[in-house]
């Protein structure tokens, strides 16, 4: 018998153990995923013998394996066989393997029920603490129900070691088996008196876990725990009782009123800080129930804060830290004790350690008053210029921004100067918050609005040291705030003439759409308030002077592609011209113009809508009509296929609700007309209008044949194909590069030089191109003459493409791909958006807002992402303009940075590859529907072959019937536009004659055929 | 409760890792990345309490961590620990560690993690904590060690020699790398005894 298990060890003494395996990981530096999976092999192999030695020694080596990340539940079972080893050191492999990698989806686990039952009965102790150990971890909840009384009967165990673990792993059957808290309970709460200490300390640990679930049941428990804090003079016991007081003592304060003497004899006597902090931190926990009902505690608080000074003003980071920490909450109830330490909190501030200046800022928040303020603020105003790391600094200005404003008008001329200088710090994120607490103070407060018009002023005039540095939501916000007080309040200007003209600069036309918005219209109110001081003057010359300047710069506002601004800056100029043809016959015109802006806006409280009486009889919840029956609803909906998401988007969806809420109201007001002799009935047709008014078919319903394949495979990927513009810094020389995809296709499109500069909008590009224009490279990325087509050129930054689905929605894919060194992240990706084409946003974004792009990008990495875009009408090609922000991060700094590029929906990507039969086209044709128009190309030298692959590929159309030289093809739009080619060749000369239902879809297309055909 | 207990080193390499929730294996590593991004970027001399990473996420978590010579001491607790008392139970661990292993370093830990783990389990379990009091801590682990050895008898021996046999020509089993300060005096704070 010896012999044999002798020879056995022999035979596996040569087998790699878990030092082996250390070991050879660490040698293979290089292929380590690649010696791992020989590594798994191999273990494979040793699970499969029968030797429990041998495949014990592999699941040791799993367990190494899983914390590198190795997946090993596929041996489960093969753990099961070793925790169910005789032998203690297998066994113990066995339930550690089990602990690191089971969990409530294990299925083998219930095999184990009844050898962890043999375990925990096992007559060798440490059998049973390793059984318990390891159930601790991978407890689920039928293993809980079924050894619950195994458990049980261990707390009485006469071993204390398997005691402490019994009283400790009932927590964990309590969780997840709660109907044996019950029966268990007495016994636990028995052992909170047992004999060890380490037993007791079990027990207290897992009452302190159960009370922090359900604070009330334990309630009952304190005085016995109250007798236990006064005699334990284990620490980490006491540690946990005070804890659980202080989670106790809200619930009721006469706990609280006994525990403040024996925690303050505490806080006296121990030279444990751990104990000292955790008494401070439950006296203040008591104080804050009691500082309702109770006179004064000031004894304790001021214990309390004294010895939390000393913590704070330890030399040791962690002691300070969680000094602060319990400082803030005695704020709360007492600020004035925390006030009288100002000084060192303002100290806290200077530290080296960010969590510490963080907390300090926080108790700061909760100590500014009057007196202190201008002294709180000086102080942290140096600190923004000094701070580093962004979240201190964002939480700097945030502080800065919203507790420090307290209101006396001293006060208030500070404030805005603080928020004024807060904007001269770049990169804050805080613009938006910045300008709604300007706009706010200047509505608020008549006497400031003076000061405060005249900063604004100074701001707007320097508008480009702001933007010079914009980032997305930045702080050109503040400009919107600017412009609107300066125009508001224009009375209060000094010089409105030099305003005005700050705010028509041709620079203001790169702010974001809403800023320029309000641009525009303030520049009206400021024109108003210019002709009236001229008029006032007499100065008619001056008068028509400005009209001229507004006349002049507005039409760039005309031109711009929000629609907001559009739309005011083009009345806004008629106007002016017309006030320009009084002005020239000597009419006054100011009054008037005045008047348009005429009315002082003063701000609405919060709470006014409360204060408006309800009159009387009117029952706002009362239905005012009966809501309109299920049926007739049904019916509107239409049966298309897709009209069911359609409506989705292009319906709000709390229309439901609100339908529902009028519905209830007209019929209550149906119910009281009804009633009322004096009122005249309508007749009932006005209903039906209200009914029909916001009925679904008023929403474009687009049909699809779903027959045809809307993604052909390996096609839509290839249907479009990118096209990069690099321009360089200086604007003299343009280079427009094309990037081809990796696919099939023959050799096409060179590099090309335009010369086109850096703000042309008019780039010519061939046909269906989604084109980058670059205007900004990451620094990493140099431009270059090369023309060379290498899919891997440096160069290449962003790779888009088209892909066109549903009807008028049109998924767009992205690849971007890191030709930088560094490391890019928080890209966005935003599109203007034109009048026929919008970019999909998630709900609730602004339509200005950029798309987030879910991934970083690592240097030499590409990914793709998707967009969703909505178009309206397909049969014009379409360039929108976007960009791309992103931030491009090198070891020690990161930088922002923008990419701009346009992207080009080419009429041939609405159409999509259909087959046609030559009876279904000969009909068509005949029907007469369709318009004619016609192509010819020259000098196309090319087998006609290839002619018509180029056309099927580039333009997605299909051959119908082919004879000789001449073919017919036929294409379909996704809006159902039929579109048929009749190509012949001769000499070099292609013809193609084309019919289309919709005329300018297919001059639209045929010109891009032509430019396909022109680059070859 | 102890959410989690992280070991790893300098540049990150996992020592060893105990989840007292079920997490898959890729999110362990996810979590044991973003846990040494958070720690190792941290001055030697701020406080050891951290918050934000990916196991707080938004819950009373926090990160109390120690760090000796080559090796981060991570564990993630919930509120209702003290975060002092945490401190002391790294300590105690470690230093429980040293006693075991005589004069620990970071090899010990490399090619012994079973060790670790056994030792680990008998002052933590189910992420409570089941003992503090270094002294029975070792009695318990000799005991079991001890247990182990009597198992392997006559058994064990031609393996133990093969093993030592393998670790002779081994040079890169240097006992000379020891932690100096490994034994850090932690003032003010009390020992568990």
């Amino acid at each position: 018998m010896a012999l044999k298990i002798v020879k056995g060890s022999i035979d596996r003494m040569f087998d790699k153990n878990l030092q082996d395996l250390v070991r050879g990981i660490r040698n293979h530096k290089e292929d380590e995923a690649k010696y791992i999976s020989t590594c798994i092999d191999e273990i494979k192999q040793e699970l499969k013998q029968d030797n429990i030695a041998v495949k014990a020694n592999a699941v040791c080596k799993l367990t190494y394996l899983q914390m590198l990340g190795y997946d090993v539940s596929w041996a489960a079972f093969n753990i099961v066989e070793v925790m169910s080893s005789s032998k203690f050191t297998y066994k113990r492999i066995g339930y550690l393997a089990a602990s690191q990698c089971f969990h409530e989806g294990t299925d083998v686990i219930m095999l184990t029920t009844n050898q962890i039952r043999k375990d925990l009965s096992s007559p060798n102790q440490y059998d049973t603490g390793v059984a318990l150990t390891g159930l601790s971890c991978f407890v689920t909840p039928d293993l809980a129900r079924d050894l619950a009384n195994d458990i049980m009967t261990l707390m009485s165990h006469t071993k204390p070691y398997i005691r402490k673990k019994a009283v400790l792993i009932m927590y964990k059957v309590f969780l997840k088996y709660p109907e044996s808290l019950r029966p268990a309970f007495p016994r636990l709460k028995e052992k909170l008196e047992d004999p060890d200490p380490g037993v007791q300390s079990a027990a207290v640990n897992v009452i302190c876990e159960l009370a922090r679930r359900n604070p009330k049941n334990y309630l009952s428990l304190a005085p016995l725990f109250f007798k236990l804090m006064t005699s334990s003079t284990n620490n980490w016991v006491l540690i946990k009782i005070i804890k659980l007081f202080g989670a106790l003592t809200p619930l009721e304060p006469r706990l609280g009123k006994k525990l403040i003497e024996p925690l303050t004899n505490l806080i006296h006597s121990t030279s444990a800080m751990s104990l000292l902090y955790e008494c401070v931190n439950t006296v203040i926990a008591v104080l804050i129930s009691l500082s309702s009902g109770m006179p004064n505690h000031s004894a304790s608080i001021q214990l309390c804060v004294q010895k939390l000074r000393i913590l704070i003003e330890d030399s040791d980071q962690n002691l300070k830290y969680l000094g602060l920490l319990a400082m803030s909450k005695i704020l709360k109830t007492h600020p004035k004790s925390v006030q009288s330490h100002k000084d060192l909190i303002l100290q806290c501030l200077d530290d080296k350690d960010e969590s510490i200046r963080l907390r300090a800022l926080d108790l700061l928040y909760g100590m500014v008053s009057k007196k202190n303020l201008m002294e709180i603020v000086k102080k942290l105003m140096l600190h923004v210029d000094k701070a580093e790391g962004t979240t201190y600094r964002d939480e700097l200005q945030h502080t800065c921004n919203t507790k420090l404003c307290n209101c006396s008008t001293l006060i208030l001329l500070r404030y805005i100067s603080i928020l004024v200088e807060l904007t001269r710090l770049e990169g804050t994120r805080h613009g938006h918050l910045i300008a709604s607490q300007m706009l706010d103070v200047a509505i608020r407060v008549k006497a400031i609005r003076a000061f405060a018009v005249a900063q604004m002023a100074m701001l707007l005039d320097n508008a480009h040291l702001l933007t010079g540095n914009m980032q997305r939501n930045g702080i050109c916000e503040v400009l919107y705030a600017a412009a609107w007080i300066c125009g508001e309040f224009s009375e209060h200007l000094e010089d409105p003439n030099q305003t005005l003209e700050a705010m028509l600069r041709p620079k203001v036309a790169t702010l974001p759409g809403h800023i320029q918005a309000v641009y525009v219209q303030n520049a009206a109110k400021l024109f108003a308030t210019v002709l009236r001081k001229h008029e006032g003057a007499t100065d008619s010359q001056a008068a028509q002077e400005t009209s001229q300047l507004l006349v002049e710069r507005l039409p760039l506002f005309v031109q711009s592609a929000n629609l907001e601004v559009q739309e005011r800056a083009s009345c806004i100029l008629q106007l002016v011209k017309y006030i320009q043809k009084l002005q020239q016959k000597d009419v006054e015109v100011a009054e008037e113009v005045s008047a348009l802006f005429a009315g002082e806006l003063n701000p609405v409280a919060p709470k006014a809508q409360k204060k408006v009486p309800v009159p009387e009889g009117l029952d706002l919840d009362a239905w005012i009509n009966e809501p309109p029956s299920e049926s007739e609803s049904e019916d509107e909906k239409p049966k298309a296929v897709f009209a069911k998401e359609e409506t989705k988007h292009s319906r709000p969806r709390h229309t439901e609700v609100d339908e529902k809420e009028l519905a209830r109201r007209r019929e209550a007001r149906k119910q009281e007309q009804a009633n009322n002799p004096f009122y005249i009935k309508s007749s009932p047709s006005s209903q039906k209008v209200y009914q029909d008014a916001p009925g679904v078919e008023h929403i474009p319903v687009v049909q699809i044949d779903l027959s045809v394949p809307l993604k052909v495979p390996g096609m839509p990927m290839s249907d479009q194909y990118l096209k990069l513009e690099e321009e360089r810094r200086q604007k003299e020389k343009a280079e427009k590069k094309k990037k081809e995809k990796k696919k099939k296709r023959e050799k096409h499109g060179k590099g090309k030089k335009h010369d086109s500069g850096p703000e042309s909008e008019e780039d010519i590009t061939p046909a269906h191109h989604v084109d980058i224009v670059t205007e900004e490279m990451p620094e990493n990325a140099l431009p270059s003459d090369d023309d060379d087509k290498d899919p891997n050129d440096p160069h290449k930054v962003y790779d888009i493409q088209g892909n066109l689905q549903d009807g008028s929605q049109v998924v767009v894919s992205v690849i971007f791909e890191n030709k930088s060194d560094s490391f890019l992240k928080s890209m966005e990706f935003n599109v203007l958006d034109s009048l026929n084409s919008k970019l999909q946003r998630p709900e609730g974004a602004g339509p200005h807002d950029g798309l987030v792009v879910p991934f970083q990008l690592p240097p030499g990495v590409s990914n793709e992402a998707r967009f969703i875009f909505s178009v309206q009408s397909i049969v014009m090609p379409q360039k929108l303009k976007g960009t791309l922000t992103f931030i491009v991060k090198s070891e020690d700094s990161s930088t922002h940075e923008k990419l701009d590029f346009k992207l080009h929906f080419t009429c041939t990507s609405y159409l999509i590859t259909t087959p046609c039969y030559s009876d279904a086209y000969a009909k068509l044709l005949e029907s007469g529907d369709l318009k004619s128009s016609s192509l010819r190309l020259e000098g196309v030298n090319m087998p006609f072959h290839h002619l018509l692959a180029r056309i099927c590929f580039h333009h997605h159309f299909s051959v119908v019937e082919r004879i000789d030289s001449c073919a017919s093809m036929y294409s379909r739009s996704i809006q159902g536009h039929h579109v048929c080619l009749l190509v012949k060749t001769a000499d070099q000369t292609v013809s193609i004659d084309a019919k289309c239902d919709e005329p300018s879809l297919l001059g639209n297309v045929l010109d891009e055929i032509k430019q396909t055909f022109s680059q070859c | 409760m102890i959410k989690a207990i992280l070991i790893f080193n300098n540049h990150g390499k996992p020592r060893l890792s105990k989840f007292y929730e079920h997490y898959s294996e890729d999110t362990e590593q996810q979590i044991i990345r973003e846990t040494f991004h958070l720690v190792s970027k941290r001055d030697e001399n701020v406080c050891n309490f951290l918050e934000g990473g990916m196991l707080i996420d938004g819950s009373d978590n926090k990160l109390i961590y120690r760090h000796y010579a080559t090796l981060y001491f991570v564990f993630c607790v919930d509120s209702s620990e003290s975060e002092l008392g945490i401190l002391d139970l790294i300590q105690v661990f470690v230093e429980t560690l040293d006693k075991c292993f005589e004069n620990v370093c970071e090899l010990d830990l490399i090619f012994h993690v079973d060790k670790v783990h056994n030792i680990l389990a008998e002052m933590v379990m189910g992420g409570m904590v089941l003992e503090t009091n270094m002294n029975e801590i070792i009695t318990q682990v000799d005991a079991q060690n001890k247990m182990e050895k009597s198992e392997a008898g006559i058994a064990g021996a031609p393996a133990r020699a093969v093993s030592a046999v393998k670790n002779m020509n081994l040079p890169e089993m240097p006992k000379n790398i020891n932690i100096g300060d490994i034994s850090i005096k932690v003032p003010n704070l009390p020992s568990f005894k």
